[in-house]
């Protein structure tokens, strides 16, 4: 009964969206204030309806409903109540329906805290947000529907991808969803501008909270995801290019790039058409790392093509959101026109040049990632991307950013003079330099210039930001908060790119065939492994080896990694769960490998130092995203509209 | 040194142009180097791989063929497209869904006794999952015969 009621729900939601999606729109064309009025109880009458389907599909897997294909597939009666909640959005169907549900979450709250906006825009707003509800909602209901029956009703289910079953994944997809969906709201403004014909700087200053929120959503997810791989895969990576990862990224630095661009069109009305397109080229990113995460296209893209109505939706869909909107860029950007002026050297500038290097980083993930697929799906070949092609191209496009992001904020709007900012930045830049080239010397006496110039980027971001901080608090009274927040976001790039040049110098690992009571040295620490034991966890059997870490004689710490097998499934299927002894200078891993007879084991082993720094680095960006958002300035605004 | 204001533009135009260009070519390169291509047992047989170069094999480990060392973490199996079979070595620790029968991919090179010399072996974490590449390979050599 509650699955047809969520059914049902669903049915309800995707009726209301076509509404949403045409009726505020025809209004603020023709101008008529009741269609127009339309626009916000619409969006919430959706909300309503799809939070009902959302719940019953939670109810089903809550009371094990096993009736429910989706429930069966995902979750069985010793699944934890905590995986039976996230086994909602443990695969593709639950995905699509939490993405439906994220997307109304923030089409109402752009209802609710948009009041001061004209009505018209607002109406359109809300209706292009309508419009791509009514997509996903076709898309569950004619080719993944979450409350497909199943008969005869089997007495138990399969179980949720062990690998899914930690808590930092759980979290992972919805945070995820909410910076995907959260660029829905640039796109929407976007687009309704274009519609509208008035591109003015005041949809910049619009636009610009809601793209800051869901990038720190963004940032948090990636980061979450990220961890969750270094401590569940037991590879002790942080990342892997692995196209699931890349279809995330893509949208985080188009993002990244229309945070720079929104702020230039607000502060200086410059680049007003370029900002629509990458709000518009946002979004689209962030619809196809859905894709490519959901539609199985990874998994085969065979899969993929000859199953027509899954992949023929998603391809439609795609041409017609992208193609749709850059139709619209194309016909309207032409009447706009950027109004304030600048000279090459000014911050405008280097905004501009941001810009283009986050979109030629873009273009290479995109390449590295896009082309195997392409070329398999013209049967040409199987080809794969290695890793090194990504970090070679990522060190390239970083250095130009580091530097620029040292000069960047310091310059001054319209015009700066270059003698200024060389007597300001050049004991720092020769400062980091030399730290930063002899740093590798110090520890390890070797000279190494890409670890030296990693090191240099990092203290170089690090201390001009400081020193752009210490200049605003002689010169002003107060510190705006969006300010800060790009104090926190720039420091947080700093902490990263030291973690990142760091570990990827300095990182020990090594596979070793340890018997009980043997121990291995790496970088100092000595690791001994004790044997193993067997546990039984509330759904899996485990295997738990203990090893005593020390260091000079002195114990450290106990690491006690396991190898899972979780039950209820035909086949129980192992798992690696990696044990670490994390710290702010260097982490200690260990991860299982397998037995290899007479109480032997293969084990993994690392050193990892500064790696927590990668993490550090990504909280600040996300923390620095909050506290930019939190800026009087944008309320302030609002309420002047109102009155 | 003074420079019109346009002559600044131009040259930041140009700065910018060339950068942009050197990093493509600089992309495609390393692009170009990094590719992996892939290649089944027979078409290893058949001597269309490369010897100089690094690229991927796949197929299902041999039942009975993995072998140990007893103080080491190399191994050594075989891996089979249901038409011909490939050697491969490997020093390292297998994947968590490494076991006889199962379709897997590996990453490396051809020695010069034409075993393949892997230095990453991957099995994808689900038991029903076989590696697209597998999949096709396998379904290729059923056709040959």
């Amino acid at each position: 009964m509650i699955p047809e009621i969520g059914l049902f729900a669903l049915i309800i939601a995707f009726g209301i969206s076509i509404i949403q999606g045409i009726v505020p729109l025809v209004g603020a064309a023709r101008n008529d204030a009741t269609m127009i009025a339309m626009a916000r109880p619409v969006a919430w009458a959706q909300l309503l309806f799809v939070s009902i389907a959302y719940a019953a599909l939670t109810y089903s897997f809550i009371v094990h409903d096993f009736s429910v294909q989706y429930v069966f597939q995902h979750s069985n009666l010793v699944q934890p109540l905590m995986y039976r909640i996230s086994g909602v959005w443990g695969s593709h169907e639950g995905s699509m329906l939490l993405w439906a549900l994220i997307l109304s979450l923030w089409t109402t709250a752009v209802a609710v805290f948009s009041r001061g906006l004209p009505d018209a825009l607002m109406a359109r707003v809300l209706a292009v947000m309508g419009m791509i509800s009514v997509g996903f909602y076709a898309f569950m209901l004619w080719t993944s529907n979450p409350f497909e029956r199943l008969f005869p009703v089997p007495a138990d289910g399969n179980s949720l991808n062990p690998l899914l079953q930690d808590p930092g994944l759980a979290l992972h997809p919805p945070m995820l969803y909410m910076g995907y969906v959260g660029f829905s709201v640039a796109f929407a403004f976007a687009v309704a501008a274009l519609l509208g014909g008035k591109l003015d700087a005041t949809w910049a200053r619009w636009s610009r909270p809601w793209t800051t929120v869901a990038w720190s959503f963004l940032t948090f997810g990636i980061a979450l995801g990220s961890w969750w791989a270094y401590n569940e895969l037991g590879w002790g990576g942080w990342w892997f290019w692995d196209p699931v990862e890349n279809a995330s990224f893509m949208p985080w630095l188009v993002g990244t790039a229309l945070i720079h661009s929104l702020a230039s069109t607000e502060k200086r009305g410059v680049f007003k058409s370029w900002t629509v397109l990458l709000a518009i080229l946002a979004f689209s990113m962030s619809l196809l790392g859905t894709f490519i995460v959901r539609s199985g296209i990874l998994v085969s893209v065979h899969a993929f093509a000859t199953d027509p109505s899954r992949g023929v939706f998603i391809l439609i869909f795609l041409c017609v959101a992208v193609g749709g909107s850059l139709g619209l860029y194309a016909w309207r950007s032409g009447t706009v026109v950027s109004t304030g002026k600048f000279t090459w050297f000014s911050r405008e500038t280097a905004l501009l040049l941001n810009n283009i290097i986050l979109l030629t980083a873009t273009a290479a993930v995109f390449v590295g990632t896009m082309y195997p697929l392409v070329v398999d799906a013209l049967g040409i070949g199987k080809i794969s991307v290695g890793r090194p092609y990504f970090d070679t191209m990522f060190a390239l496009v970083s250095m130009p950013l580091i530097l620029l992001l040292g000069i960047g904020p310091v310059m001054r709007w319209k015009s700066d003079n270059s003698q200024r900012l060389i007597k300001q930045l050049s004991v720092v830049f020769a400062a980091s330099m030399a730290i930063g080239i002899i740093l590798p010397f110090v520890i390890d006496g070797v000279f190494n210039i890409a670890t030296g110039l990693g090191l240099a980027g990092g203290l170089w971001i690090a201390i001009t930001t400081l020193q752009s901080l210490y200049h605003r608090i002689k010169t002003s009274s107060r510190i705006p908060l969006a300010f800060s927040g790009m104090i926190l976001a720039h420091l947080g790039m700093a902490f990263f790119v030291i973690g990142v040049t760091t570990v990827m110098t300095y990182n020990q690992e090594k596979d070793v065939r340890l018997e009980p009571g043997a121990s291995y040295s790496l970088s100092g620490y000595d690791f001994k492994f004790m044997g193993v034991k067997n546990l039984v966890g509330e759904n899996y059997k485990a295997e738990q080896g203990h090893l005593e870490v020390s260091k000079d004689g002195v114990k450290i710490t106990d690491l006690f990694p396991e190898k899972r097998a979780y039950v209820g499934r035909a086949d129980p299927m192992p798992m690696t769960e990696a044990a670490v002894d994390a710290g702010l200078f260097r982490d200690i891993y260990a991860a299982m490998g397998e037995s290899l007879g007479n109480g032997a084991w293969s084990l993994r082993l690392y050193y990892k130092p500064f790696i927590g720094w990668i993490w550090l680095g990504s909280l600040l960006m996300t923390l620095g995203g909050i506290v930019a958002i939190s800026d009087r300035r944008y309320r302030q605004k609002r309420s002047k509209i109102q009155s | 040194m003074s420079m019109s204001k346009r002559g600044k533009r131009k040259l930041l135009v140009i700065m910018v142009v060339l950068g942009v260009g050197l990093a493509t070519v600089l992309g495609l390169t390393a692009f170009e180097e990094n590719i992996l291509y892939f290649y089944s047992p027979t078409q290893i047989k058949n001597g269309e791989a490369p010897t100089a170069r690094n690229f991927r094999v796949g197929g299902l480990v041999v039942e009975g063929t993995v072998e140990r060392d007893s103080d080491s973490l190399w191994v050594k199996f075989d891996l089979t497209d249901g038409a011909e079979i490939m050697t491969v070595e490997y020093s390292g620790i297998l994947p968590d869904l490494f076991r006889e029968g199962q379709g897997i991919v590996a990453i490396g090179g051809l020695n010069e006794n034409n075993i393949f010399v892997a230095n990453e072996v991957l099995a994808k974490h689900d038991e029903n999952y076989m590696p697209p590449e597998v999949a096709d390979a396998l379904e290729a050599a059923e056709q040959q015969k």
